[in-house]
């Protein structure tokens, strides 16, 4: 038996490539979990992610909502933080030399308007973060993402033009899955200047109601739901979008991002056309291990199923 | 991580298992209220009459924490100081608008309760309680007062600003008590037994309180060869490890902690510095 498994199978490769941008596998920690500091990022690298991505920071300090902001039921989790950050100077403050870390990391900024994107993102990127993430998806935060419109195919090419204009990095648009063609806001993201896409952003925003108490649980009322019941929605949402830009002549790379806990969720959301997989909520079943985790189980799955290069699997089943 | 602190923490599946478990409150009526000094009441309730995951006050460990909601206000965390077979409660200093709320509850009146969470104190098992030394200051020894309700024969040190802000004065009456006014017990602070008791033999020291102090213990602890381990507070929001709110050099308050070994504090320059408040901005304790 032990002589049977010793041949020297060749390391599977888990690389991924994301504008030119090199992972050594393709977990990329989702904004809004964990990245409010260097030293939490650090810990991240250290728990094996490819690439990191801050929590999003806006050109002025925010508290966010009210406890509670992060509750959990059995079909995944529901969150209304409010883009809780302290503001895009002392994030560039926390962030500087943030290119010390072994992984490339990736801002995110949100703004209201345009021009506070804009400005965010100028503050943000004097740090050498490799690309910059805009979420126009937020469902929880009045002013910003789905609540205020940024949402439609016009609001998403002229905020992302807007960031486009102001740096010379890869910009990835982070889109809602609460659209009827998630297809033409990819496309809308592209035109106004994008690199790369990331679907998707929590969907909903859903409810939770304590039966006692007679009122929402998240102090907002509703928040952004994720985790294992944004799975499925966001796996098509990834397919969509492969196959609207793929037959639009676009090349830009997927980070695939909703409800991803193990390989293979992540194989999966590969195969519907992610270049990368973005990890949030799973940190709360697994813990910040979990990137090293879905890496080895990566492996597992890539060795049983004779796959050499991850790589060749983005958009298998369009194939 | 120091391998001497297990984590008993309720709130992550193990790893490699996918379960997704429910985080929400389950509401809890008051039972009594305890009038503990002139701005601190302890809140007595009934066990929740369901076995419901979200919330297992029996199993909590000295030292972990749970997050109490009072609807339409705000969620906090807090610490269990009480637990029997048939109840449970928590220790509530007025501060600002929540606990003042909180204090004014009503006997009857509902509260949200999720957790246990975190790491609790732990390896005292391996000491003999004459050997132990619990050290509290302040509203901290309501963190500490299920460890000495599991080991009355340890050394039991509380300090205060006076006599009527001493916390469980009479629930464990052995203790050693400093009040900065010299109201009651010794005068002076806490940490003035630790200096006049080096040699005393004590070899494990769990400590709560405010941070300059528990840094100030953990240095002495350090310089005498006293094993220790301390409770910290920190800003929170989510309490299950995946906002960040409460991160302190790299390490989540509420799911790596609250509770650090002596060998973790050491790698932590924040510990009796910094903090970060609600918008995460880090500013000086």
């Amino acid at each position: 038996m032990k002589e049977k498994n010793n041949t020297q199978a060749p390391e599977t490769d888990l690389g991924a490539d994301l504008c030119g941008i090199k992972l050594k596998n393709p977990t990329v920690l989702a904004s809004g979990v964990l990245g409010i500091s260097k030293d939490l990022l650090a810990r991240v690298v250290e728990a094996g992610a490819g690439a990191l991505t801050i929590k999003s920071v806006t050109t002025s300090r925010r508290e966010g909502h009210d406890n509670p902001t992060v509750i959990a039921c059995e079909a995944g989790m529901l969150n209304a933080v409010g883009y809780s950050n302290p503001g895009a100077k002392a994030a560039a403050e926390e962030f500087s030399n943030v290119e010390l870390l072994q992984v490339p990391v990736f801002a995110s900024v949100v703004g209201r308007v345009p021009e506070e994107f804009a400005a965010a993102a100028q503050h943000i990127m004097k740090c050498r973060f490799r690309a910059i993430e805009i979420p126009l998806s937020c469902p929880h935060t009045p002013g910003y993402g789905t609540l205020a419109g940024h949402g439609s195919p016009e609001a998403t090419e002229r905020i992302t033009r807007a960031v486009c204009d102001v740096t010379d990095r890869p910009v990835f648009v982070k889109l809602s899955p609460n659209v009827p063609a998630i297809g033409e806001l990819a496309l809308a993201a592209l035109e106004g200047g994008a690199s790369g896409i990331t679907a998707v952003n929590s969907m909903g925003p859903g409810m939770l109601i304590d039966i006692e108490a007679r009122r929402p649980v998240l102090s907002f009322g509703f928040g952004g739901v994720s985790g294992p019941a944004l799975r499925a929605v966001a796996l098509r949402c990834v397919y969509d979008i492969y196959k609207a830009t793929r037959d639009a002549g676009h090349e830009a790379p997927i980070i695939g991002t909703g409800g991803i806990s193990c390989g293979e969720d992540a194989m999966q959301m590969i195969m519907a056309g992610a270049s990368a997989v973005g990890v949030g909520t799973a940190v709360y079943q697994r813990g910040v291990e979990v990137f090293g985790l879905i890496s080895r189980e990566l492996r597992e799955i890539c060795l049983r199923l004779d796959i050499k290069k991850l790589k060749d699997m983005t958009g298998a089943v369009h194939g | 991580m120091d391998e001497s602190i297990q984590n008993p923490g309720a709130c992550a599946a193990p790893a490699g298992k996918l379960n997704f478990q429910p985080s929400l409150p389950v509401m809890v009526k008051l039972a009594e209220k305890r009038c503990e000094t002139q701005n601190t009441v302890s809140l007595l309730f009934e066990h929740p009459s369901e076995d419901k995951a979200s919330f297992r006050p029996l199993q909590n460990a000295p030292g972990q924490f749970v997050m109490v909601w009072l609807p339409e206000l705000n969620e906090k965390p807090f610490v269990i100081s009480y637990i029997s077979d048939t109840g449970f409660g928590i220790t509530v200093t007025v501060r600002g608008n929540f606990s003042r709320r909180l204090s004014e509850l009503q006997i009857g009146q509902k509260v949200g309760f999720r957790g246990p969470f975190g790491r609790g104190f732990s390896g005292m098992e391996d000491y003999a309680p004459e050997k132990i030394a619990i050290l509290g200051g302040g509203c901290g020894m309501a963190s500490l007062a299920l460890l000495a309700q599991k080991i009355p024969e340890a050394n039991i040190i509380q300090g205060a600003p006076s006599s009527s802000e001493l916390l469980y004065a009479e629930r464990f009456p052995r203790q050693i008590i400093f009040t900065e006014d010299g109201s009651f017990g010794f005068s002076g602070r806490p940490t003035q037994w630790l200096e006049g008791k080096l040699s005393g033999g004590v070899e494990m020291l769990y400590t709560c309180g405010p941070e300059i102090m528990m840094k100030k213990v953990v240095s002495l602890c350090n310089a005498n060869g006293i094993r220790c381990q301390a409770a910290l507070e920190r800003y929170m929001k989510c309490g299950i490890g995946v906002c960040g709110q409460c991160e302190c050099d790299g390490r989540l308050v509420c799911r790596d902690g609250p509770v650090f070994s002596d060998s973790e504090l050491q790698q932590m320059p924040s510990f009796g510095n910094t903090r970060r408040n609600a918008a995460g901005q880090r500013i000086k304790l």
